[in-house]
């Protein structure tokens, strides 16, 4: 990978620090207008998802990050991995629990989402914005009330469960929100 | 297939622009009531800063062996050829270049207040500073008291060390306890990156929040411009304007003496050459100004669109710009 000096940094630059790969959040220089001029940088670690602050004296670089987001279709989970692959060369990537985290419950197979891989190696998986997914468990809904507000739980086929009205019943299809986990609406089949 | 642009309307507010022409308006009429000229100097010069921390654009030369010329990072330089010509009390407010400084408060194209005054020193002339911002200030924001503090007394008041006494093993163990300990860069930095490293990051923050704060009487080592003042420890006498934290200004009691100009001029291509940087074309007109004599005054450069950002209610320098550089 290439190097990347100060005056190349900019906001979601991937780079080596630490011995883990980060991501730019936020670039400052700070200069006098006579003296040496240090570049201020905030980076996401991108294994633990912490924020560091650090300065550099300009001039100075870090070495690039190979880490790369594609998209990847979800295969299955063994249990302990969570396979994915890409939709045109067929490759297979294995993700750990520390690179799937909590989106491992809105993952359905045959479903695209974001894979970031460091050195071809998962570190993150990012589902997308909004999917739809069948409610395998709720408790029966309420001829009629389709209006009013009341909401109770459902499972959803992931084993994600997300709060809905009380109309929706089982086998429905319905669309969620995976960034904040909410029920988004009734998906019309 | 013309690229999508989107980004063809100004980053300032229109507010924002009439804000300006109504600073500009106030400060020509400022100087036209002190009878100080307003000059114009060229942007485009055949020479350049060999200060390591200042880095210039140059032109491409162009076709029929026109060389290629450095865009002015100030205009002190043709300022003070002007001031050697005889002509008296100047200002100028012009435009100035430093490739590659880009941020919240630096833009590479940004707008300097020069101005020069025959008679003045240093702390005179930072008195009329602090008259004229607060002209400016009128009607925008209210500032709080003014405030003088040496730069010794700078480094006394916030971080309890003396700056002309503290070596690099103090200086660095300092930057260490004020959490500042690495950074990158610095296992070779002499004691002026690590003094500068200090000021930048665990006192400048703090200047000014009150009311503006000049600092005064620089290291010598850091005089660039400036005279320097013989005592025990000698210093530069230059000085600085702060507020809200944000570096506003920056003046000379102005070295008259050509051949200490030189040498300092000699000893920043020495450091360019450490440094690995491009060699300088020295400003021989310049020396020869000097040579021929500079009266004793004392000069400042005002960085206008930073006092823009201060006065006003702008977070980013861009606010302040028509169009700031991504759009330039």
């Amino acid at each position: 990978m290439a190097n990347y000096a100060t005056n190349e940094f900019k906001n979601g630059l991937k780079v080596m620090v630490d011995n883990d790969p980060c991501s730019m959040i936020d670039v400052d220089m700070v200069k006098p207008g006579k003296g040496q001029a240090f570049t201020r940088v905030k980076l996401r670690n991108l294994i633990s998802g912490r924020v560091v602050e650090r300065t550099y004296k300009s001039g100075e670089s870090l070495p690039g990050a190979d880490v790369m987001d594609s998209d990847m279709q979800y295969l299955y989970n063994d249990g302990e991995f969570w396979y994915f692959m890409h939709p045109e060369t067929f490759e297979q990537v294995a993700a750990d629990a520390a690179a799937v985290g909590d989106q491992h419950k809105w993952l359905k197979e045959q479903d695209m989402c974001e894979v970031t891989t460091w050195n071809e190696r998962p570190i993150a998986v990012t589902t997308p914005n909004f999917v739809e997914l069948r409610i395998t468990e709720t408790d029966p809904g309420l001829k009629g009330d389709t209006a009013q507000g009341g909401i109770k739980p459902a499972t959803l086929e992931t084993g994600a469960v997300v709060r809905v009205p009380l109309f929706i019943e089982t086998d429905e299809m319905i669309k969620v929100d995976t960034r904040s986990g909410e029920y988004v609406g009734r998906v019309k089949s | 297939m013309t690229e999508q642009v989107t980004d063809w309307q100004p980053t300032a507010t229109l507010a924002a622009l009439r804000q300006r022409a109504e600073l500009l308006a106030r400060l020509r009429r400022y100087f036209a009531d002190q009878g100080v000229l307003e000059v114009e100097t060229p942007l485009l010069s055949s020479a350049g800063i060999p200060d390591p921390h200042i880095p210039s654009f140059t032109t491409t030369p162009g076709p029929d062996g026109v060389a290629s010329r450095y865009l002015n990072t100030s205009p002190e330089f043709a300022m003070k050829r002007l001031l050697a010509a005889g002509a008296g009390p100047i200002f100028q407010v012009c435009k100035a270049f430093r490739c590659g400084e880009q941020g919240k408060y630096h833009n590479p194209e940004f707008t300097l207040l020069e101005w020069y005054r025959p008679g003045f020193d240093h702390l005179r002339l930072m008195d009329e500073v602090d008259v004229l911002v607060r002209q400016l200030a009128e009607g925008h924001r209210p500032l709080g008291c003014s405030e003088k503090l040496s730069y010794r007394a700078c480094f006394q008041r916030y971080l309890d060390i003396d700056p002309f006494k503290a070596d690099v093993s103090m200086l660095k163990s300092c930057a260490r306890t004020q959490g500042l300990g690495e950074v990158a860069g610095l296992s070779v930095a002499g004691k002026d990156t690590w003094l500068d490293l200090l000021m930048s990051h665990c006192i400048q923050p703090y200047l000014g929040k009150d009311g503006p704060l000049f600092v005064y009487d620089y290291p010598a080592s850091q005089a660039a411009l400036a005279r320097i003042r013989p005592a025990e420890p000698p210093v530069a006498e230059r000085f600085e304007l702060f507020i809200d934290g944000i570096e506003l200004a920056n003046g000379f009691h102005e070295l008259q003496d050509a051949h200490e100009q030189r040498e300092r001029f000699e000893a920043d291509l020495v450091r360019r050459q450490v440094e690995k940087l491009e060699p300088v074309a020295l400003d021989e007109r310049l020396l020869k100004a000097l040579t021929a004599g500079l009266p004793a005054c004392a000069g400042v450069a005002l960085g206008l669109d930073r006092l823009q950002l201060v006065l006003t209610d702008c977070s980013h320098i861009r606010d302040t710009l028509a169009f700031s550089y991504e759009r330039s």
